[in-house]
């Protein structure tokens, strides 16, 4: 019985804590998958989290218990138009990747807490009083074992975000526009000379990666942070990152390794209470994603392979 | 024809001026005068002794960021874990400046040494993983990052002290601080670490344009398969630049263990100091004598923007914003030459 309560208060908070990095790991594998490297996540969750804390306090008053989803709407849209900065560089500047994708941190973070400081006046805002509450579902939390588990006391964004992995998947994988992504990454010229718009579909892929990492952004600050500063985003995006990676690149492997480091991180959250894992120091599990990554990266857990043409800026007409 | 020696000082310098031009139009944007802006940032940069001192202390790590990410761009690497080379550094030089008792001619050496080592194993890890198996050195430069924070925090609360969050003070005899350099200064926080950085500048310049090492290190960056023909081991020349890259950025946690601050606190984000490393490396055209003019630069805009917000009531970050921007301009440099080339074209 133990293990089963064990279960029962870790599998909410892995939930809990996996939902922001699945959005946003799976904007990751959109980028990525069409050829653009994408370190910004990071900047493109900030961005993400400051609109969605501004929208839900503005609005607040006039839409309700709406807000949070509204917020969460907005700071899609908005972390989409951003995103637009790191494709203009990188794909039609002819940037480097990586570079442009540290600028994008840069940016967002100084541009967050610049307009935090102008409207708010200090340098957080104040705190949300429309974030999203976790629920339980009806019936379904009162199976027995399953019930507690699974639909008790989670929050509707992390079923949207498991929901998502299989939307991204099927997209990538079930339609048209998915192998034109996919192609693109792998051998651009080949796909150009298939009358595929390289330059499109990067952009679109890589807008599509800022809105899911708005959305992970907006997750995470109306689920756990409740506000903005400085300190609201530190590594998830780079977390998200490492789960893009750690999942081959693949939506579904990508879930499976934003959960898995979602359970890391409740673990040192609740591991004083656990038994077995009372003795063992917390920095183990703090630093295991980050570790997992590395090992997962030197093949020692399976190889994991990145589309043939990352980082590479396509030029129309060169060999 | 514009020589590309030309356009590698044009660029730099006019990604500066755009830069520096955004920042005055979001100053008039929301409503603040961009010349009293950027009047607070000359005067929290040079207006007295003591700011300057404060800018050249904060010009001294970027230096050492500056030249770690520079060197292993020269072999073809990003190095974009400077910032955890840094933290780890900093905890060598801390653990060692307050466990060791020398005189200072023994210690402060051993001190800055043992930082320089730290930095160096955490770039040979990185630089190993991409000679032996190919994996790719951003990524694992990236997650080092998060292990030497998470790491270093651990053990500055169960190794170096009993549960504190920051250790104790370093032993005199390991000091880089100087008081005579303060009190010149107006009590700021200078210390004799920037001459050890020039060094080091000159070192990265000796060693890159005159030695055999520095040729084979330049030639791998510039195409390893023509190196690997030449008879050069790739593999050893990748893991050597990213040790001495790593040696760099442990320097610059010296610099702040030995210099700044004096000791070590648990930090919760990152120090920064890498990141900007980055900034400073691109803008300096990743050469020695241009990462130590860009640092200066960086330190002035840092220091400086620390007193926008009491003068002309500025929110500092609007540094950050420039900063980003001169990047993202460095980066697009692609498009600077064609509108530079345009120009030209027309103008004839």
């Amino acid at each position: 019985m133990a293990f089963i309560e064990a279960l029962q208060s870790i599998i909410p908070i892995a939930l809990f804590f996996s939902a922001p990095l699945i959005f946003t790991a799976l904007g990751g594998v959109f980028s990525e998958r069409s050829g653009v490297v994408n370190i910004g996540l990071e900047g493109l969750m900030v961005m993400g989290a400051f609109v969605g804390v501004v929208f839900n306090l503005t609005f607040a008053n006039v839409f309700g218990t709406f807000t949070p989803w509204l917020s969460m709407i907005v700071a899609c849209i908005v972390s989409a138009l951003f995103s637009l900065v790191h494709a203009v560089a990188s794909v039609t500047f002819r940037a480097d990747q990586v570079v442009s994708g540290v600028a994008i941190n840069f940016l967002a973070l100084g541009l967050g807490v610049f307009l935090t400081k102008q409207w708010y006046g200090k340098g957080q805002t104040d705190m949300v009083s429309q974030p999203f509450y976790s629920k339980s579902i009806p019936f379904l939390s009162d199976i027995p074992f399953l019930g507690p588990i699974f639909f008790k006391g989670i929050y509707y964004t992390s079923y949207l975000a498991i929901v998502l992995a299989f939307v991204a998947w099927f997209i990538l994988y079930h339609t048209s526009f998915g192998l034109r992504l996919r192609s693109v990454g792998e051998h651009p010229m080949a796909a150009d000379t298939n009358g595929i718009n390289v330059y499109l579909m990067r952009y679109v892929a890589v807008m599509i990666s800022g809105a899911l990492g708005g959305l992970g952004g907006s997750v995470f600050a109306l689920t756990i942070s409740f506000n903005f500063s400085q300190s609201t985003i530190v590594g998830q995006g780079f977390m998200s990152l490492a789960a893009v990676i750690f999942g081959k690149w693949h939506p579904l492997g990508a879930m499976g390794a934003a959960l898995f480091f979602g359970f890391a991180q409740s673990l040192s959250v609740i591991s004083s209470g656990i038994p077995l894992l009372a003795d063992v120091p917390k920095v183990y599990l703090t630093i295991a994603p980050y570790v997992l990554t590395i090992l997962a990266l030197a093949g020692f857990i399976g190889r994991a392979e990145a589309p043939k043409s990352i980082g590479k800026p396509y030029i129309k007409g060169t060999r | 024809m514009f020589s590309s020696r030309m356009f590698n000082i044009l660029v730099p310098v006019i990604s500066v001026i755009l830069g520096l031009i955004a920042g005055a139009l979001i100053m008039l944007i929301f409503g603040y005068n961009p010349i009293l802006g950027y009047q607070a940032l000359w005067d929290g940069a040079f207006g007295n002794v003591y700011f300057f001192g404060e800018t050249v202390r904060q010009v001294t790590p970027y230096i050492f960021t500056g030249l770690a990410v520079a060197f292993a761009f020269r072999s073809g690497l990003f190095n974009i874990g400077a910032e955890g080379q840094v933290i780890i550094g900093w905890l060598a030089s801390v653990w060692i400046g307050t466990s060791l008792h020398a005189p200072m001619i023994i210690h402060l050496p051993i001190t800055i040494i043992g930082a320089a080592l730290a930095g160096a194993l955490w770039g040979f890890l990185p630089g190993l993983l991409k000679a032996r198996l190919g994996v790719h050195e951003v990524i694992v430069t990236i997650m080092m990052n998060y292990i030497a924070l998470h790491v270093s925090n651990a053990m500055i609360r169960n190794v170096l002290t009993d549960g504190s969050d920051s250790t104790e003070k370093v032993a005199e005899s390991a000091l880089l601080s100087s008081d005579w350099l303060m009190e010149i200064t107006g009590y700021s926080r200078l210390h004799y670490g920037i001459l050890i950085a020039f060094l080091a500048a000159f070192i990265m310049w000796f060693l890159l344009e005159k030695t055999t090492i520095g040729y084979e290190l330049r030639s791998v960056g510039f195409n390893r398969h023509a190196s690997e023909y030449a008879g050069m081991s790739v593999g050893k020349n990748i893991i050597l630049a990213m040790v001495i890259s790593g040696a760099f950025a442990g320097l610059a946690g010296a610099m702040e263990g030995l210099g700044t601050f004096g000791y070590m606190p648990t930090n919760s984000s990152f120090t920064n100091l890498g990141f900007d490393g980055i900034a400073v490396a691109l803008l300096g055209g990743n050469t020695a004598i241009g990462s130590v003019i860009a640092a200066f630069l960086f330190g002035v805009l840092k220091i400086g923007s620390l007193n926008m917000p009491t003068t002309a009531g500025v929110p500092g970050e609007l540094v950050e914003i420039v900063i980003a921007l001169i990047i993202f301009f460095v980066a697009s440099s692609y498009i600077i030459r064609w509108v530079i080339l345009r120009f030209k074209k027309e103008g004839k």
